[in-house]
């Protein structure tokens, strides 16, 4: 095995649960160098945001991501309510913290499950998705679903949270601290497990910054950067916790830094039920938002979530931008997976908690000099999929007679 | 003549060895799943898998070579029958005892390893063939340690017969805790040699697809399954027999007492399963070579003294 080949790890691959593509070239296991290929799952979310009113682009906008998509529609509203100038009650704020924090507990224990399942930990990712179950299920009994809670509207939060809820919160994080104990000691001290994750994906911490990654990524270089603490929204400047990070700044240092946060959003979500002040959950919104510009962040599970939005002064706004942390976090890939072994190249791509979907933009690429745009429509489309096949595989697809597209 | 071809054929032969190696899988499996705190398959489960893998179209790649590929799982799932005719089952004696069929037996066993890597390499897909690479590798790390793990206790008991090695630790069975060290070595590299937790890295779901199998389907996927699982039933036949020796004269009696020893030694290896994460190909040759060789190699230094002493 001297030879150099090239593996595939996608678009259709056990280890991803989403499609993407990544070429590696490999001699014998080790990984020479690294193409990373996504953009399978655009969805054209922000383009119909703008068709759509605030409350409709809300509901788009919590399902960018399935995972974080609390975090999502809040930055999004966070925008859109300072265009329109609402400023949220503080009841709400809380409430916005604590889903936001269960969200952080359910995400991270959902990375854990995978993580391990890549390493073939199979009885950890059992357990951790059994933990996540109840937290899940606390989600659903606030927002009403288990993924896309759908609690957040234009001003507030549309379900209060009663006593019996509180009580519920409270003896579900009396289990999972016990939970957390033992995965802090699995994390910290398991030998197999710290063989596996120990200086793979290495991303130093001035490689961090020079590549842009956020969230656990870098907190695990000792990039000291938390949104919840150098911009805090909602109610997060009230609730005090401490920013995790690690020095190893590699796979086994996200790991820590996750399971550490874990910990501290049970103590968050302890303050914040213990702290809810009284008062309306929900303030009235305009119809119409005056027109503007306003960018806003939010510390998503995965890491900083980046918001923009423009307001015409009309009840759609005129251009959504969603900067999800994934997107941020694909420009260290291939570097980290370059040099490392074949075997921990899923684990690698796992580290960073990718959401594909979430990443996938479509660019119209201009041309400066010319004016020309360099986009396909329908027709070109069509016709550069029967010239490739034609070259590549000598088929013929020109005969084949398909629907024609009317939408477009 | 008769009895000689329902031995082979149906107790302690070929069916009985399939039923069991069912049976076996079905425990391995729902011990897992119980470790993980997950309800498990039904009982009858593997059965069901097994005939659903036999009803599935088989699809040979065009690249590989038909006769050959078609062959392997034969050969694999031959080899495993064959070494099981060698193992004492309802007594001290196996069917057909003879001096050296331990290494015969050993012998037997690496071949369904190599029909792996074979198949691996003659279907000609990219993570079929690393698969079959990792196969190989790993072979030349677990091989060693475990033959002289099963070698060791052969030395003391001045026999290279399963059968002679386990009459005479029936007859001293307090010599058997001499080999401890060669169980514990044994055990683990067991777990190499039927490509398990935490050695499963020839068909490591998550970076290679299926590994070695990637390519085949169907009834050929089957049969190679078929064989894994028979392997894991005449492995632990054979560390039952070697570090377990608690027989009887009654052959009733003595077939209870083998399946009581071979689910223990099951047990044990789906334990190691659950807690365990797979390592890496390079950790898993450096982990053979550096601890569990000389481990071994001290146990067969220990026996030839304590030999000698005698």
């Amino acid at each position: 095995m001297s030879k150099k080949v090239i593996v595939p790890i996608g678009p259709q691959h056990p280890a991803l649960k989403e499609p993407a593509c990544f070429s590696l070239t490999l001699e014998g296991e080790k990984v020479l160098s690294a193409v990373v290929g996504v953009g399978y799952n655009h969805r054209g979310l922000e383009k119909s945001c703008e068709s759509r009113s605030y409350i409709q682009s809300l509901y788009i906008i919590e399902r960018v991501c399935g995972i974080c998509s609390h975090s999502h529609s809040t930055c999004f509203l966070q925008c859109a309510e300072e265009l329109a100038g609402v400023e949220i009650t503080r009841r709400a704020a809380y409430i916005r913290v604590l889903m936001g924090e269960l969200e952080r507990l359910h995400s991270h224990l959902l990375w854990l499950g995978v993580a391990a399942h890549l390493i073939g930990f199979d009885t950890l990712f059992c357990y951790a998705w059994r933990d996540r179950e109840l937290v899940l299920d606390l989600l659903a009994d606030l927002g009403g679903n288990r993924v896309n809670y759908g609690i957040n509207t234009p001003g507030g939060v549309r379900r209060d949270v009663t006593p019996e809820q509180i009580q519920d919160i409270l003896s579900t994080m009396d289990i999972l601290d016990k939970q957390l104990a033992y995965y802090v000691e699995l994390a910290l001290g398991d030998t197999v497990l710290a063989a596996r994750l120990a200086n793979v994906g290495k991303l130093s911490k001035e490689e961090c910054i020079h590549f842009g990654a956020v969230g656990p990524t870098a907190r695990a270089a000792e990039v000291n950067y938390d949104i919840r603490k150098v911009g805090p929204t909602a109610a997060y400047a009230e609730i005090p916790f401490n920013v995790i990070t690690d020095t190893h700044a590699d796979v086994f240092g996200r790991t820590v830094v996750r399971v550490l946060e874990m910990v501290e959003s049970v103590k968050m979500v302890r303050y914040a039920v213990a702290n809810m002040p009284d008062g309306d959950i929900l303030v009235k919104f305009p119809r119409k938002v005056p027109a503007g510009e306003v960018v806003s962040r939010y510390e998503a599970p995965r890491g900083e979530d980046v918001h923009y939005v423009k307001a015409n002064g009309s009840e759609h706004p005129e251009r959504v931008r969603v900067r999800a942390p994934s997107e941020a976090n694909w420009h260290g890939m291939a570097h980290m997976i370059e040099g490392d072994y074949l075997a921990d190249a899923p684990l690698i791509i796992a580290a960073i908690d990718p959401c594909y979907s979430c990443t996938d933009r479509a660019f119209v690429l201009n041309n400066n000099n010319t004016g020309e745009q360099q986009v396909f429509d329908w027709k070109q489309l069509r016709q550069y999929s029967i010239d490739f096949y034609k070259k590549e595989h000598g088929f013929d697809a020109s005969k084949i007679k398909i629907a024609e597209k009317k939408h477009f | 003549m008769a009895l000689s071809l329902f031995n082979i054929l149906i107790f302690p032969g070929f069916l009985f060895l399939g039923v069991y190696s069912l049976a076996f899988e079905y425990i391995d499996r729902i011990i897992y799943a119980r470790m993980q705190n997950r309800q498990g398959p039904p009982w009858f489960q593997p059965l069901a898998d097994f005939l659903k893998l036999v009803g599935k179209e088989t699809i040979i790649p065009e690249d590989a070579d038909k006769n050959i590929f078609k062959a392997l799982p034969i050969f694999a799932m031959a080899a495993v029958t064959a070494a099981f005719l060698y193992v004492p089952i309802t007594g001290v004696n196996s069917l057909f005892p003879f001096e050296g069929d331990l290494i015969v037996v050993l012998y037997l066993l690496t071949i369904p390893t190599l029909t792996f890597f074979l198949a691996g390499w003659m279907s000609s897909s990219l993570y079929s063939t690393i698969g079959a690479v990792r196969a190989m590798t790993q072979l030349f790390s677990y091989e060693v340690p475990l033959f002289m793990a099963l070698l060791a206790p052969a030395i003391l008991a001045g026999t290279w017969s399963l059968s002679g090695i386990a009459a005479y630790y029936h007859a001293n069975p307090l010599w058997i805790l001499v080999n401890i060290p060669a169980f514990l070595v044994a055990i683990v590299a067991i777990q190499g040699k039927l490509e398990r937790l935490p050695f499963d890295m020839p068909e490591a779901e998550t970076e290679l697809c299926a590994g070695t199998f990637t390519e085949y389907s169907g009834r050929l996927l089957a049969i190679f399954r078929m064989a894994i699982d028979a392997e894991l039933v005449v492995v632990a036949a054979i560390v039952a027999a070697v570090f377990f020796p608690i027989f009887v004269a009654n052959a009733w009696l003595g077939f209870l007492i083998f399946v009581i020893k071979t689910l223990v030694v099951a047990f044990i290896l789906a334990i190691f399963r659950s807690v365990m994460a797979r390592i890496r190909i390079e950790q898993m040759v450096i982990f053979c070579w550096k601890y569990l060789t000389p481990v071994a190699l001290l146990q067969i230094v220990i026996n030839i003294v304590i030999k000698g002493v005698l």
